[in-house]
């Protein structure tokens, strides 16, 4: 049985002599990157807890700007960057745990391209359903009240 | 039993059946089908999590307020510190399982043996440490009252550390004043045979007046983040009427019914969610011990192919996988 293994990671800038050599590597990287959200969690800087972009108003090119730049205006840098480090892990976990980077790229797309299409769709949807939800309680004129 | 299905006459040939157009066998191709249906499930609970929260994104639970405790150390409030112990535990568990599918492919029983032992002790101690969060989290700290409306007011008192005011909590058992009571716990033997009753909350809402009467320095909170990101505490004044007039019922700790923390959907979430998970990892390690006596018993030694680590592996890094997410979305964001 020869199972071939590719490597490097971070686009060859490391390349590692055995597999077994990858996989504590990848570990290494992984702990980092759980010891930085840990730590920003703990500490939670100011400078990351507020939008750095306010949303434009008025007009349709200022509704494009606010959309195209979303996660910009209307999420915390911070909370933005345990985003993003969740999904460097969930790729280096899928790539290198599930060995992802061995198998054919056939495989890979049906497999990822699957799953993150759903999953994103079903994301968009729910939250954009939850701020409607939450526009229609919280309006000068709601007929819901909450707090009693 | 080679011969059964392996030839059919069509090696080679585009069409017919013989070959692999991915590259991977039956059962592998199958766990990744698998994973990705779970994995839609998966985030079928985290988007519904998300639409709850954005529902509710003025009032719900700030996570590091909640999860707090790490054992043997108590009395501290020592946020993150337990749960990265558990993502270190389960990612630890994720290598031990791919060294054993290294070692699978070089056909060395004795390493395979070994790892899959070390995954299976990881998983006991991440699902160990899931039940001890539950209990903690079942049992509550400080307590709180439930207003008619279903909010949560909480207790606490202004203090100056390192010259900053900040907002300490105080458990309801500290100030409660006990009020001699008619109202005992309904029990079969004393009441109607044919009904039962929950059990009583450990105070009246009564008694936690009096006792807020009592103490001038204690405030109330209400859920409302406030700017800051801060929960909102109210004047004394407020605070008094609050309790008098909307204070329902005192609650403990969390269960599916009511939560001491905020919003009862939060704990809601919460089990179903990290039970769901942990349900999986409690799976995987039973199906790990199978593979795991297989491997002693040396099948796939005789098989000639450690394809079904391998195939076990794929599940135990899912698993690894999700709670990455249900880390970032339960205790980071």
């Amino acid at each position: 049985m020869a199972h071939a293994h590719k490597l490097e990671i971070f686009q060859g800038l490391l390349k590692f002599k055995s597999n077994t050599q990858k996989i504590w590597g990848v570990l290494i990287f992984l702990t980092i990157v759980t010891a930085i959200e840990v730590v920003l969690g703990i500490f939670k800087p100011d400078v990351l807890m507020h939008t750095w972009i306010d949303p434009m108003e008025g007009g349709f090119f200022a509704t494009l700007y606010n959309i195209i730049l979303s996660p910009f205006i209307y999420m915390k840098p911070l909370n933005l960057i345990f985003i993003v480090l969740t999904i460097v892990k969930a790729y280096y976990i899928t790539w290198d745990f599930m060995h992802m980077r061995d198998e054919k790229s056939s495989l890979r797309r049906m497999v990822v391209w699957t799953a993150v299409f759903l999953i994103c769709y079903l994301i968009f949807i729910l939250l954009q359903e939850g701020g409607y939800v939450f526009e229609v309680y919280n309006t000068e004129d709601a007929l819901i009240k909450r707090d009693f | 039993m080679d011969t059964t299905v392996a030839n059919t006459g069509t090696e080679g040939k585009t069409w017919g059946g013989g070959n692999k157009p991915l590259g991977a066998s039956y059962g592998k191709l199958m766990m990744w089908f698998f994973i990705v249906s779970d994995a839609l499930t998966f985030s079928g609970f985290l988007a519904a999590y998300g639409f709850s929260r954005f529902k509710f994104i003025k009032e719900w639970p700030i996570a590091d307020e909640v999860f707090t405790h790490v054992p043997f150390l108590h009395g501290q409030e020592l946020p993150m510190i337990y749960v990265a112990f558990m993502t270190f535990i389960l990612i630890m568990s994720s290598v031990t399982m791919v060294l054993a599918v290294d070692a699978g492919h070089h056909m060395n029983k004795a390493k395979v043996t070994l790892y899959m032992f070390l995954t299976i002790i990881g998983g006991a101690i991440f699902v160990g440490s899931q039940a001890w969060e539950w209990a903690t989290f079942i049992q509550g700290d400080y307590g709180a009252v439930q207003t008619k409306g279903g909010n949560i007011l909480q207790f606490g008192e202004k203090v100056m550390v390192d010259g900053e005011e900040k907002f300490k909590r105080i458990s309801i058992d500290e100030f409660a004043v006990t009020i001699a009571s008619e109202r005992a716990e309904h029990e079969r033997k004393n009441g109607l045979w044919f009904v039962t009753e929950e059990t009583l909350p450990p105070y009246s809402v009564e008694e936690i007046y009096k006792g807020l009467e009592a103490n001038s320095n204690i405030l109330v909170r209400n859920q409302i983040i406030n700017d800051e990101g801060e929960k909102t505490v109210l004047s004394r004044e407020e605070s008094l009427r609050q309790i008098k007039e909307n204070g329902k019922l005192v609650v403990k700790g969390a269960n599916l019914v009511v939560n001491e923390y905020g919003t009862s959907l939060f704990a809601d979430f919460f089990f179903f969610i990290t039970g769901f998970h942990g349900f999986h990892v409690f799976s995987g390690v039973v199906i790990n011990i199978i593979i795991f006596f297989n491997v002693i018993l040396g099948t796939y030694e005789r098989r000639g192919s450690y394809e079904m680590v391998e195939k076990v592996g794929l599940y135990w890094h899912f698993v690894d996988l999700v709670w990455v997410f249900v880390f970032t979305f339960f205790y980071l964001v």
